[in-house]
């Protein structure tokens, strides 16, 4: 009743000041439109947002309800386009001065993550600048890591039993950093395999890290000398399917019965089922993962569990290699900027803000 | 007792059951459930992929909307196959570095930004994160805590020196911190799949069984 009573006896005032302009720091087609709220807004139902290309048939594009003031609308890159705001009571419609032309494009920097640009100089500079003298023979120290000196432990102790070894790869893309370390650490395991003719089990989750572990373990296989070893039938294919992912690595826990388990990749709900089965069959367990929340599984299921960025360097543990030790050296630098940061930071956010410290300001 | 006369719940119970009886042993009924479930998911896979992803974004853009420049990505795709034959199977690593290449550099921003830039900014001692806890005074409790624990913890990951010493004691309280937070997470995870196993057994005494509403 209230709004028709608005609109018979003062008319509804339509909304002012529309000002439209190309969003900033986007890759284009999007233009957002503002605009100062009907004095009626308590009473308005919505507001309805037309454009027009060519400044006389406007057509709507988008409506929002009250109390809101902008909007961003999609658009063509290049193309003049002007905005009307309506505000809208039932059926009545209060509409605005159109805006001026505005269009968009896209800009070649987003400046708010200017932040994200200077991290990654920096990071990437103190990285290069230590693999680069790993390169040049400087030696590197990695402190002992208690998964990765197992390694060797539980491929022997499956050599002396004359059981197999299964590596499982997780359940992460090839694109995955976990998924990455993880397939560092099968081309050493497959070397000491291929070194003690051990058979090694590898199944995988996603069609592409299952290429990629076939080809690192061939190369394995040669670079120790046993070409004629390498097992095509080792890495296989199993399903995309997280769960009977699971269910078929179970089978193989019970039915091979490894003497060694390596549970090393990006995991996800099937870590707890794999850790559990593997530790009821009295394998050893190597487990290793990025995801913070299934690492609780592995470290209450598993012997030895690479904890988040242990995995990462396992594999330049492993393998000594300069690229990976350089850059395990530069992260340790980049902790330290981060903790140095962090303190400093938070120096000067307690002297310049806590009320208590106002003394400092 | 109201036993359900539906095939398909019937079909969902037994299957239920077989992959449950693994919790004995392996058994037949657990390993032709596996086989089942295993086949099936492969079989979905490829059809899923196909209706979602080849057809509408390689196939019918090549070959029936003539969109020439497409021929790119499916040469790319069918280098995938080349490791089928012997002599070329070195061309399979063409479309695995350009797929590599592509997710990394795309997730290196992402990942500065999610986990160095907005932990940092949510770990400094400062006035707007003493009050983002909306725990009065405790806030700055709180944030101290966390401040010391991200300190200490991210020592522990130090590795290319020994723990010892300062870096040994604030290690040493790092992955305290960290074994608090497992043991969090672990309870959290545990009565998460509990109610999984709840929905499970509603799902088996309700509408196969008949034995509760």
């Amino acid at each position: 009743m209230i709004p028709i009573i608005i609109c018979a006896t003062m008319g509804l005032a339509p909304p002012t000041n529309v000002r439209a302009y190309d969003k900033p720091d986007d890759g284009g087609g999007t233009v957002v439109i503002e605009w100062q709220l009907s004095p009626e807004d308590a009473a308005v139902e919505r507001y309805e947002i037309y454009r027009s290309a060519d400044g006389a048939d406007f057509e709507r594009v988008g409506f929002i309800g009250k109390g809101r003031n902008n909007i961003e609308d999609n658009t063509a890159d290049g193309i003049p386009y002007r905005y009307k705001v309506a505000a809208v009571i039932d059926s009545v419609r209060s509409y605005s001065e159109p805006s001026a032309n505005v269009f968009s494009r896209p800009q070649w920097i987003d400046r708010p993550k200017l932040n994200v640009f200077a991290a990654l100089i920096i990071f990437g500079a103190i990285i290069l600048y230590f693999t680069y003298a790993a390169r040049r023979g400087k030696a590197m120290f990695i402190r002992k890591i208690a998964g990765v000196q197992a390694i060797d432990d539980a491929v022997g102790r499956a050599t002396e039993m004359g059981k197999p070894i299964l590596y499982c790869p997780g359940i992460g893309y090839i694109e995955d950093i976990a998924t990455i370390a993880s397939l560092n650490i099968l081309g050493e395991v497959a070397k000491k395999c291929a070194q003690y003719d051990t058979k090694l089990i590898n199944p995988n989750r996603d069609p592409i890290v299952y290429t990629v572990a076939r080809e690192i373990i061939k190369e394995s296989y040669a670079n120790v000398g046993r070409p004629d070893s390498f097992d095509p039938d080792c890495a296989y294919y199993v399903t995309d399917s997280q769960f009977a992912y699971a269910a078929a690595i179970d089978g193989v826990m019970l039915r091979e019965r490894p003497a060694t388990n390596f549970l090393v990749g990006w995991f996800r709900a099937e870590s707890l089922i794999l850790a559990e089965t593997g530790a009821s069959t009295g394998a050893i367990q190597i487990a290793g993962t990025d995801q913070v929340s299934q690492l609780p599984f592995f470290v209450t299921a598993c012997d030895y569990t690479l904890i988040g960025e242990e995995l990462y360097a396992a594999s330049a543990y492993i393998s000594k290699e300069p690229l990976l030790l350089g850059s395990i050296k530069g992260e340790d630098w980049g902790k330290f900027f981060i903790g140095l940061v962090l303190i400093i930071a938070s120096v000067i956010a307690l002297l310049t803000a806590l009320p208590v410290l106002g003394l400092f300001n | 007792m109201n036993i359900s006369g539906n095939p398909w719940i019937w079909v969902s119970a037994l299957m239920s059951l077989a992959i449950f009886s693994f919790l004995y042993r392996d058994n037949p009924f657990y390993r032709f459930a596996e086989h089942v479930f295993v086949g099936v998911a492969n079989g979905w896979a490829v059809t899923f992929y196909w209706h979602n992803v080849l057809a509408p974004s390689l196939f019918d853009p090549l070959f029936r909307q003539g969109q020439l420049y497409y021929i790119i990505p499916f040469a790319a795709g069918m280098l995938y196959f080349t490791r089928f034959i012997p002599r070329v199977s070195w061309l399979v690593r063409i479309p695995i570095g350009l797929y590599m290449g592509y997710y990394v550099g795309v997730s290196i921003p992402a990942t500065i930004q999610a986990y160095i830039i907005k932990q940092v900014q949510g770990t400094i001692l400062s006035a707007q994160n003493f009050q983002a806890w909306n725990a009065g005074n405790a806030g700055v409790v709180w944030s101290i805590i966390l401040f010391i624990g991200v300190i200490c913890t991210v020592s522990y990951f130090f590795f290319s020196r020994e723990h010892k010493g300062v870096l040994g004691l604030s290690a040493r309280v790092g992955i305290i911190f960290v074994m608090i937070g497992f043991g969090a997470a672990f309870g959290y995870t545990v009565m998460a799949r509990i109610s999984l196993l709840i929905g499970r057994l509603q799902f088996l005494l309700g509408p196969w069984l008949g034995i509760i509403e």
